[in-house]
Order: C-alpha cells, then structure tokens, then sequence
C-alpha cells in the first residue's frame, strides 16, 4: 500500500466554492482510482487550495479479459471495425464456437501511470461551478488561476500537468506571515509544516477555532456571541489563519433596529452581533481576521469600527427619511413597481391581498374590527418596498414595514401584520400567530399562488422560479401549526388546492409519516380543511400502527378480495341485508356490530371525534374474526351467499366513511 | 493607524501608484477626455483587452454616476469621483503580489492589516463584459477591484487580462484616518497652499447634483442619446473602432443621466442598457477586426 496526496493551489478560492470542491475531489479519487483500491480518502479545502490524501495499492493488479467480437461469418468490415476499435490485429484473436475473441492478459500497471494518466486527465474536467482563463493558461480553466500542484505517492512525486502547471512538492503556507515555499514529502508532515506556517486546513478545525475565539473574545467583554451557522461557515473559508477580535460599536447607531444594524453587519461585513446577559443586542461586534498583526490587531480593530461606523451612517440616514413619510404615502409609488409583466403592479397586488385578507379574516370568525385591520395591514404590506432601507437591504423587507406602521400610528395588529406576513421564510422560521397576522400572511402567499396559476407560470420539475412550493408550504404551515379552521376550496379553487395536497404529502413523507394514509382519507373525504383533514390522518395513523388496526385492516383486504372475485362473477353485491337470511352466530354478531359501530362512527365522525371513530373500529375485530372463522361466504344457498357478500360490502361501506383503506400500504 | 497625520496626501497616493505601476511597465496614461461610469470605460482597458497584442497601462479616470449625487451633504457618496485603474494584457502570474505590493506603497503594511481577497463576479451588463476576481478587503474595507477578464463587449478576449480599480477617496479616506471624503487632504498640509477635498469638489458636487437630479433638460438628452446611437453605427460601418465607441461612452453618460432624472421606467431601463450594449458590441467587433487587418 502507498499514501497518495495531492494538493492543488490556486488563488483564493471563494468560500461558498470549498466544501463541495473538497467532496468532489474525495469523489474523483474513488471512482478515478477504484482499480487502485483507495481507501481513507480525506479531502481538505481552504481558501487557497483543495486537497486530498488516500491509501492506494502501489499496482493496479494484473487481470485477463475477454472480448467477443463479430461472428466468423460476418463481413470482413465488422471484423476491421472491432480490430480498429480495441487496437488489435487479426493475429491476437482466437476463434471460439463461431465468434472471433479477444483475450488479453493485462499486465500489472504502477499507480503513478493511472495517477498522471487517466487521473489526471479527469482532474482537468474538474467541476467548478465557474471557472476562468488566465495569462498563461491557455484553454485550461481553474476557479481562479492555479498556481501549483503538489501530487506524491509515497512522498515521491508523480509528474504531470495540469493546464500550465507541473506536478512537484513545493508547497505554500499564509501568504503574509510565511511566505514563500516549503517542500512536502507526506500528508502528515504538509499538516504540520502548514500549522507552523499558519495555516489551519482542515475546515472544521477552522470553525471550531473561530468558535472558540468569538466566544472568547466576547466573554472579555462580558458578552455572548449571537449564533450564525452559516456566517460561521462562510467566515471559516475566508480565512487560513483565523484570529477573533472584537470591536465597538458607536453608541449612537444602537438606535436603530437591531435587524437592521446586524443584516449590515453579516451581509457586507461577515461581522457576528454579541449579547448581553439578558439577550439583549450589545454595543461591539466580533469578527475574524486572518492574521496576528503585529500591533496585536489594534489597527485593524480600529479600521473594522470605522468601516461599521460608515455603514451604519447610511442606514440611520434610511432610517430618518423613510419615517418623515407616513406608510401609506407610499402607496403610489407602488404604481411603478412591476410585480410581474402579466400580474401588474406591486399596488394591484396590495389591493389583491387587502380583500383576501378581509375574506381570510372573515372566515376564521374574526369581527368587523379585526377584519378591518387585516385588511389595512394587506394594503400596506407592500408599501415598504419602496422605502430607502428596503431598497438598500430586500431583505428588511416586512420587518421595515413593520417599523414603519409603527411610526405611521397604524397600531400593533396592523404593524405585527405587517411585519411577520412574509413568514415563515423557511423551514425553521416561525409561523404569524393571531387572526390577523395569519389572515394578511395567508392571503399574500395564496394571492401568489392563486395569480401564477391563473397565468400558468406553475413549477415544473427542475424550476420554481416565483417558490411557489415555498408559498404552498406556507400556507399549509400557518393553518396546521396555528390549528385554523378554514375551508380552502372557495378561497384557492381546486387547481391551487390539488397543489397544496401534493406540498402536504411531500411535507409529510419528509417527516418520516406515511402519506398513503393521508391518500386513503383524502378519498375518503375530499376535505379542504387541513386541520380536519390533518387530525383524521394521525388518528388513522395511529389506530393502523395498534394491533386491533392491523388486524382490521386485513380483514379489509379479505373482504374486498372476496368482493372483486364474486363480483365479477355476478356483483356488485350491494344493498340492504336481510336480517331474516342470517343463519350462523357468527354473521349475526358482525351484522349487529356493523350496525352498531356504523352509527358510532357516522356520529364521532360528525363531532370531529376521529380517534373515537377509530377506537370504535376496534370492536369490529372480534366478530369479523369469528366471522371469518365460523362462516363460509360462499354458501351453497345463492339467497345465502348474496346476503354473506352484501355483510362483507357493508363492511368494506363503514370503513371507507373514515378512508379507503385499499389505498394503504405495507 | 499609523501615524496618520504624516500619511500621503490625495495627491501622493496618486503619484505613488503613477511610480509603482510605471515601474512594472505600464504606461502612464492621462484621463480619458470624455464622461463615463467608470475607469474600465476607458479605450485602454475595453478596446485594449481584445485582440491578441500584449498592454499595460494605468491611469487615474474620473467617474460620473449622476444617481450617486449628494449635494455635498453625505460624507461617502460622490456623483463625481476617482477610480485608478491598471490593466495588464496578459495577466501577469505574480498580479496578486504586484497589487499587494502597491497598498505597501500607499502606507498599508498587510503585516499591520487585515488583507483579504473576497469573492466578486464583475459584470458590467452595458459593456457586455464579465470577468472574475475579488473585491480587495482592508480591514473590513473595500479598497479596490481585481478582475481576470473574460469576455468583453460580448466577446470572449484571446488573451485574460489582470484588471485593478482603486476607488481612490475610499482609499484615500483610509489611509488618512478620515470620515469625512470632503475633509481629505488634497495636498501636503504642511505646504504653503494646502487645500482639502472639499475646497476642490464641494461646490461641483452641489452644482452637478441639482444638475443631474431637476435641471438637466430630459428631452435634449434623449436626443442627443438617439444622435450617440446612429453616429456610432455609422462609424463602425466605416470600421472606424474607437471614434465609434467613443459615442458608445457618450451613450451610456446620457442614459445615466436619465436615469438619474427618474424619466426611465423599469422596463425602459433594460431596453436603454441593451442599446448600449449593442454599441459596445459592434465597437469591440470593429476593434477586433481591424487588430487582425493591422497585423
């Protein structure tokens, strides 16, 4: 066995970029080396390389293989054909029951020949998701010019070239605190001699250290660092040597509202906001820079404040203009904002929402008062896309709105309205809570969805260009999560509601529930109140996971087995039992319970008592059991046999009034 | 910061970067004369990155972005201002180093700062060009543009060039220690005539602002923007590049200017940009192929 490693050094490589180019790499060297069985592949990426390193058999091994070509008779073009196609001449093949054959036997080949070879040849295809030309790179592309390659097998090099680079073992380390280059004769020592250079490669080491430092560096102050994953992330591939400082923030700027001032920070700064004992947003920031100057970061803390200081000048000069002017007043301006060419205006939109959010009201049973404020806050919802700061930052948008209903007097349902109308964003977002926030969210996503639909623009498989899974969800989330009792139909039409029906089983096949029962109620009942529809499900759900459920439901399937075969001979068998006919102990009980747990399931099922309904289901176990033991359906009596079908099609009756369970798996 | 008081003047950072980049054989070039958006407007760096001849060149180029006036009343925002741009055809392979090199010119030591090299994908839709490269971070400040250019007016270049744009009162700003882009020190302070920022800019600014936001005459421009368009295809007809583009910069000056007076509706916008572009487009085509007659 033989150690592989390569590097592959390049300018700075953007963050976003690192992770998966690690992870193709990894990739490349298992399917590229498969014949070289590679094993512990562990790929590196860093802001200025991508690395890898693996176990690999020093030879790919002999083997012997066996191509059969055309037939002895065929024409002698086919025969060229295949010569030409496997490089080999009429001498090396051997007739065999009427077909030529190639038998080869191949030699064993060192791993460098497949490393400088076919390996190298993949690595030039690498898969960027963009890549550029250079001065001297001819037509070869690299995500940012390529500066060395460092490849080994076992500390030796193995040479090739990739576009206008040679394979050697010089490496690098941080550009200012080492520069220059080292020598590498191992994966172990290229770690090491990297850290001596300050150069942490490994990413998590990097994020774990950069989370260590900013909790540290905070803690100094007394503070906490407010969580960011993902700005963790990307500051882990910005940097090679990370250190964490902390800086001040004016204390004028903490005026404004702390969602505007920390998206400042995050979007064009990469800075993490801190907070106090009690959570409440602190006057510093923490960030990370990439070296340890040599003042111990007194200048480039002061130069990071200054920079903060201008940014937030410009926001607090958003912030005062935009509240010279009433919310409302902006209504107009609306005009010019195209929402969508075949849509109109952002201001036909609000108009669209303001009514919807009135009807959604309406319907959930708020009064007059609350309806009127829902739709106000639909009205206005929209009108802070105009504004300066949303203008600067699209992301603000709501949350400035809400500010600036605030300021306009509009009050708090209105501005709470306004503010969460958006949410959720996404899967980990909160849903609005309170009739008229739910109604004015509500009504901006099935605006979207209803208005898209009408002009067609539905996604397809690979695109979904206005999110309207986004919307869909959503809507499904705001009425489950807050238990809303809306029928949905008059509000979407069935076209949109077959749409959320669709988000609705992806939704629960992503949460590891199984969607053949949602299937089997929703044919039972096509009903458009989610919360209904959602309650009836888990208590089908939960009475399938109990024995008794199980039981049942294979008598179910016995039954309507039974049914499709007799019914094809002389069927349908429906209609009313004859009490009279009912001859065995056995039938007579089921007719009874029948009668009986049909009229219990029609009235819980009417109270919306659908785990009554269920448990009710229950009781039918026993007797169908008993029936099946004691009673032959297929009685020599053909007044007798109809009259066992029809006990067996009320059965399968009663059952499919909660869902039809011939829709169910497993 | 280091001793600011005793850091370069406006001036000096100019003729530091005129000293450095000379040094790595560019040639010093003077303002392009005409109005435009940016240094990567001028000839040396649009026409010049095409075809195959080797170029380098710096210079400093005034830039107007009508929409960015202030009045004087914001201390970040210029409706005129400086960009230092250097191109070299073909990038050259230390082009990292060089840049680096020239902030060490300039008073900033990345042994002191933060220096950083942050994604940005430069596109200029008007130009019909893209490179990649970075945004160049100074403590958390942008002071400068490197691009690897690929495609320009629409055309994939022969050769990638290096492009660097300082955006020089940013820079200037940072390197004095001051907030304020009017209170910059133009010249030496200790001199017999020391002049700021503002004693050179403010009443411009003031007088370009009310210019380009409720006086300059919309109709006019219109015009003067449809005269641009036919004189430059005329001129490419004659395989006359570079009297051509210029019309193409005086194009994209007189839509900018619309712009800034609110007369161009949203979907306006995109049709007045892709005229523009067309101009570029035949402009570089021309270019091109009078490099390959020229030899």
């Amino acid at each position: 066995m033989a150690e592989f490693f390569l590097e592959l050094f390049s300018e700075e490589i953007p963050a976003r970029m690192q992770a998966a180019a690690a992870e193709q790499l990894a990739k490349l060297v298992g399917a590229q080396l498969a014949p070289l069985s590679p094993r512990d592949v562990v790929a590196f990426g860093a802001a200025r390389r991508i690395a890898v390193t693996a176990t690999i058999a020093a030879e790919v091994p002999a083997s012997a293989s066996e191509v059969r070509g055309p037939k002895l008779a065929a024409p002698p073009q086919a025969l060229e054909g295949f010569l030409r196609k496997n490089g080999a001449a009429r001498e090396d093949l051997v007739e065999e029951d009427g077909y030529f054959l190639l038998r080869r036997n191949l030699p064993s080949r060192p791993a460098g020949e497949l490393i400088a070879g076919e390996f190298a040849q993949a690595l030039a295809g690498f898969g960027w998701p963009k890549s550029m030309r250079w001065g001297q790179s001819g037509a070869f592309t690299w995500v940012r010019p390529l500066r060395r390659v460092v490849c080994l097998l076992d500390g030796a090099v193995v040479p090739f070239t990739l576009g206008p680079v040679s394979s050697g073992d010089e490496s690098e380390g941080h550009r200012f605190l080492a520069p220059g280059a080292f020598r590498v004769n191992s994966a172990a020592q290229w770690r090491e001699e990297l850290r001596a250079r300050f150069v942490i490669v490994d990413a998590d080491e990097r994020r774990e250290r950069i989370r260590a430092g900013l909790r540290a560096a905070a803690e100094d102050k007394g503070l906490g660092v407010a969580e960011d994953a993902g700005l963790l992330d990307e500051v882990a591939g910005l940097v090679e040597w990370p250190v964490c400082l902390i800086g001040a923030i004016d204390p004028g700027q903490m005026a404004l509202p702390p969602e505007v001032r920390e998206l400042s920070m995050k979007v064009n700064q990469r800075y993490f906001a801190t907070r106090d004992a009690a959570g409440t947003p602190a006057p510093y920031f923490a960030f990370v820079a990439n070296i340890a100057a040599n003042d111990g970061g007194a200048a480039i803390i002061a130069g990071n404040e200054r920079v903060l200081r201008a940014r937030l000048a410009d926001a607090e000069h958003f912030w005062a203009q935009d509240r010279k002017q009433r919310l409302e007043s902006w209504l107009p301006k609306l005009d010019a904002v195209t929402f969508h060419a075949k849509l109109g205006t952002q201001h036909a939109r609000a108009g669209r929402i303001e009514a919807l959010a009135r009807e959604i009201a309406l319907a959930l049973g708020a009064d007059a008062a609350a309806a009127d404020a829902a739709a106000r806050a639909g009205l206005l919802c929209k009108a802070d896309l105009v504004s300066g700061m949303v203008g600067e930052f699209p992301e603000l948008q709501g949350i400035m709105g809400g500010y600036y209903a605030e300021a306009s007097g509009e009050g708090d349902a209105i501005a709470g309205a306004i503010r969460t109308h958006y949410q959720p964003k996404g899967p980990s977002d909160e849903v609005p809570s309170g009739v008229v926030s739910a109604a004015v969210a509500l009504a901006d996503k099935i605006d979207t969805l209803r208005e898209f639909f009408r002009i067609g623009e539905t996604p397809t498989g690979s695109g979904d260009p206005f999110a309207l899974r986004r919307a869909a969800l959503g809507v499904i989330r705001i009425v489950l999560e807050t238990g809303l009792r809306l029928n949905l139909m008059p509000l979407v039409g069935a076209e949109v509601f077959d749409f959320l029906i669709e988000r609705l089983r992806v939704k629960l096949r992503g949460e590891g529930k199984r969607f053949d029962v949602l299937n089997a109620v929703l044919d039972a009942a096509r009903d458009d109140d989610l919360t209904r529809l959602i309650a009836r499900t888990e208590a089908l759900g939960a009475f399938l996971a109990s024995e008794d459920g199980a039981n049942l439901l294979a008598a179910y399937r016995r039954s309507t087995n039974i049914l499709r075969i007799e019914d094809a001979k002389d069927g349908p068998h429906e209609g009313t039992i004859d009490p009279g006919l009912l001859a065995e102990p056995a039938e007579i009980a089921l007719a009874d319970a029948l009668e009986a747990v049909g009229l219990e399931a029609r009235r819980r099922l009417e109270d919306e008592d659908f785990a009554g309904a269920m448990r009710g289901f229950a009781a039918l176990r026993a007797p169908v059991d008993a029936f099946f033991d004691h009673v032959t359906v297929n009685a020599a009596g053909a007044e007798l046999r109809r009259n066992r079908l029809r006990l067996l099609a009320r059965l399968r009756d009663v059952m499919h009034r909660v869902a039809d369970f011939s829709k169910l798996e497993g | 910061m280091q001793d600011q008081k005793h850091a370069l003047s406006f001036q000096d950072i100019i003729l530091a970067l005129h000293r450095f980049w000379a040094r790595q054989g560019c040639v010093i070039l003077q303002p392009y004369d005409m109005e435009m958006g940016a240094g990567t407007f001028h000839p040396a760096t649009t026409l010049r990155s095409l075809g195959p001849k080797p170029w380098a060149a710096a210079y400093v180029q005034p830039s107007r972005r009508p929409s960015d006036g202030r009045y004087g009343e914001n201390p970040n925002r210029l409706q005129h201002y400086y960009q230092y741009q250097v191109i070299m055809k073909p990038s050259p392979a230390e082009a990292q180093e060089l840049l680096l090199a020239s902030y060490r010119e300039i008073g900033l030591d990345p042994l002191r700062h933060d220096f950083r090299f942050v994604e940005d994908d430069w596109e200029s839709p008007t130009l019909g060009a893209w490179g990649l490269g970075w945004e160049i971070w100074c403590d958390g400040m942008e002071v400068g543009q490197f691009t690897y250019f690929q495609q320009v007016g629409g055309i994939a270049v022969d050769v990638p060039s290096f492009e660097m744009t300082y955006g020089l009162e940013r820079l200037a700003m940072y390197v004095q220690g001051v907030e304020n882009v009017y209170s910059l020190r133009f010249n030496d302070a200790e001199g017999p005539r020391a002049l700021s920022y503002g004693d050179v800019f403010l009443r411009a600014e003031k007088d370009y602002s009310a210019h380009n936001f409720e006086v300059a005459d919309t109709d006019m421009l219109m015009r003067h923007f449809g005269d641009a368009e036919t004189e430059c295809g005329a001129l490419v007809g004659r395989g006359l590049a570079q009297p051509a583009y210029d019309q193409c910069i005086k194009a994209s000056h007189l839509f900018n200017l619309l712009d800034a007076r609110g007369v161009i509706s949203v979907t306006e916008r995109a049709a007045y940009i892709g005229r523009v572009r067309a101009l570029a487009k035949a402009c570089a085509e021309a270019w091109v192929a009078g490099e390959k007659e020229h030899g």
